[in-house]
């Protein structure tokens, strides 16, 4: 486990005792978790089990009602907004939805971080911009509109966009959703052999088993606001734990109710609209 | 019991208005403390001007030609009676550059440039456009909120003196080619009637404080919404009915300021 075995000053992202939500409300409690240089990490979970928090309060996005978020070695409720502007730049986020700024072409949506922020020859930019659009297999549609690219085109645009910039952490939220069978192998690849070539930490959201077991080094599994189990694929694959073993096989029965949990406030609007009939 | 809930009910609402009215005042200095893309980048101004403008031209054009064409026709029916129908030209020269320039104006910006404005921010917002700018280190109030506000306030006023050029254009239409008013008379009592300062310069100020005003709403709107159809829905509402209050609100404030004796 590639995690536990290098040193702590390769740790890119780390989250310690953290407790995340929305207002006072509270959704994932105690959660620890690392990403190091060149490490692929696949943090899985139902839907609704947070896992886009999490993405949230890496990026800075909300705050730890408790715990320390640190990135780059800095935490992020300590830092300034120039701080935090800083330590942005140093990573690249694949948006749920990809994010994609409508009113701009494919070329411009992945120029758009460089542009910003790096002052490139107009010819540098060019090149740097079609090879990346390359490597997603998407270097002849630079001059479309991002209306007439279809949505798993669209995916692998943001894609092209989080890495242009080659930082030195990569978020993926969910990278594989919407994808065919052939752009979903190229992408999880991708995502390897980027951590590998570039040595920057990979942290991948998805609900894929299959493919994310394929490139990760090492696993989290979250559920019911905590980490469940983690570790490196083969030995998660190997838990007798009955909740990995459910979520890795989904099965629908075991300790994650498939159904909703009933509440007061659904028996209240039920009485409701019995009494309104 | 009642009248505590009242009471309460009145707190929580005047809170709630006191509240929206800070950020509201806030989010324009915000605007104007991070206006230096203005000079940094002016060609996303420059597109903001384009977009926001040229756009709206067909509209103010054709809305200025057949203002000017009704105040021909008001205006000399009412003159005639005087028989002082030369002054036609001050009349519609003056009712414009005053008033309906300014004014009409603004409210179809409200209508056309303030809903678009309002929309495109609030769908950026829901499709996570701004909240991938704020992580990529980019500062979208900086860079998409700041050109769009300068370009309205740049765009009103020169939509303004379109509307009303091309309305003397329509008075002049009505009054000399069909009524058949001396054009040397239209012209020379606009020329001798209308004062550069307190009638021109004072309708620009308006333009421009309107559209101000205008693009604010609209902008402010729009990072206000909620990121949902039916959100972004309500707030291009809010941007046509606040705008077009607001404008006709001031405009009664700075006629009684600027035309006062």
């Amino acid at each position: 486990m590639l995690s536990h075995a290098t040193p702590s000053d390769d740790i890119v992202l780390r989250l310690t005792g953290v407790s995340l939500g929305y207002g006072e409300h509270a959704i994932l409690k105690d959660i620890s978790l690392a990403a190091r240089k060149g490490q692929v990490v696949a943090l899985m979970g139902g839907s609704g089990s947070g896992k886009t928090t999490l993405l949230r309060a890496a990026t800075g996005q909300i705050k730890a009602l408790a715990g320390q978020v640190s990135l780059f070695g800095r935490d992020l409720n300590l830092a300034t907004d120039s701080e935090r502007q800083g330590l942005r730049q140093r990573i690249g986020v694949l948006f749920q939805q990809g994010a994609l700024f409508t009113d701009l072409n494919v070329f411009e949506n992945v120029a758009f971080p460089l542009r910003e922020h790096a002052s490139l020859a107009a010819t540098d930019l060019l090149n740097r911009v079609l090879d990346t659009l390359d490597a997603v297999g998407l270097r002849t549609a630079a001059h479309l509109r991002v209306s007439e690219i279809s949505g798993g085109m669209a995916r692998r645009v943001a894609l092209a966009r989080a890495v242009v910039r080659q930082p030195e952490l990569i978020l993926y939220d969910e990278p594989f959703a919407g994808l065919d069978p052939i752009s979903l192998g190229i992408t999880a690849r991708l995502i390897r052999n980027l951590s590998d070539r570039l040595g920057c930490a990979s942290v991948v959201i998805t609900h894929d088993v299959e493919e994310s077991f394929a490139i990760a080094d090492h696993v989290y599994l979250v559920g019911q606001g905590h980490i469940k189990a983690e570790g490196h694929p083969k030995a998660l694959s190997a838990s007798v734990d009955p909740y990995v073993q459910q979520f890795l096989n989904g099965a629908p029965d075991g300790p994650v109710p498939f159904n909703y949990p009933s509440s007061s406030a659904f028996d209240a609007w039920l009485k409701q609209q019995s009494t309104a009939r | 019991m009642n009248i505590n809930l009242s009471i309460a009910t009145l707190g929580r609402t005047a809170r709630k208005r006191i509240t929206g009215l800070g950020t509201f005042v806030r989010f324009f200095w915000l605007l104007l403390a991070r206006s230096s893309i203005l000079f940094s980048r002016p060609r996303l101004v420059s597109q903001q001007i384009h977009f926001i403008g040229n756009y709206s031209l067909l509209i103010i054009i054709v809305s200025g030609l057949f203002v000017g064409f009704v105040l021909g026709l008001q205006g000399y029916y009412t003159l005639n009676r005087y028989g002082s129908e030369e002054a036609l030209g001050l009349l519609v020269a003056l009712s414009l550059t005053r008033e309906l320039g300014p004014v009409v104006t603004a409210l179809l910006f409200a209508g056309r440039a303030g809903t678009s404005l309002t929309a495109e921010i609030g769908l950026m917002k829901a499709g996570e456009q701004l909240a991938a700018m704020e992580v990529m280190a980019v500062d979208p109030i900086r860079r998409v909120l700041v050109p769009r506000f300068w370009g309205g306030v740049i765009a009103m006023p020169i939509l303004a003196a379109v509307f009303s050029m091309v309305g003397i254009l329509g008075g002049w239409v009505v009054g000399v080619l069909m009524i058949g008013i001396d054009t040397g008379a239209f012209w020379s009592q606009m020329q001798s009637g209308v004062d550069v300062w307190k009638d021109i310069l004072n309708g620009v100020i308006k333009s421009v404080v309107f559209g101000v005003a205008v693009t604010l709403i609209a902008l402010y709107e729009g990072w206000q919404s909620r990121p949902t159809p039916e959100g972004v829905a309500r707030a291009t509402t809010r941007t046509v009915v606040a705008g077009s209050l607001v404008v006709l609100g001031l405009d009664f404030m700075l006629t009684a300021l600027m035309f006062s004796n």
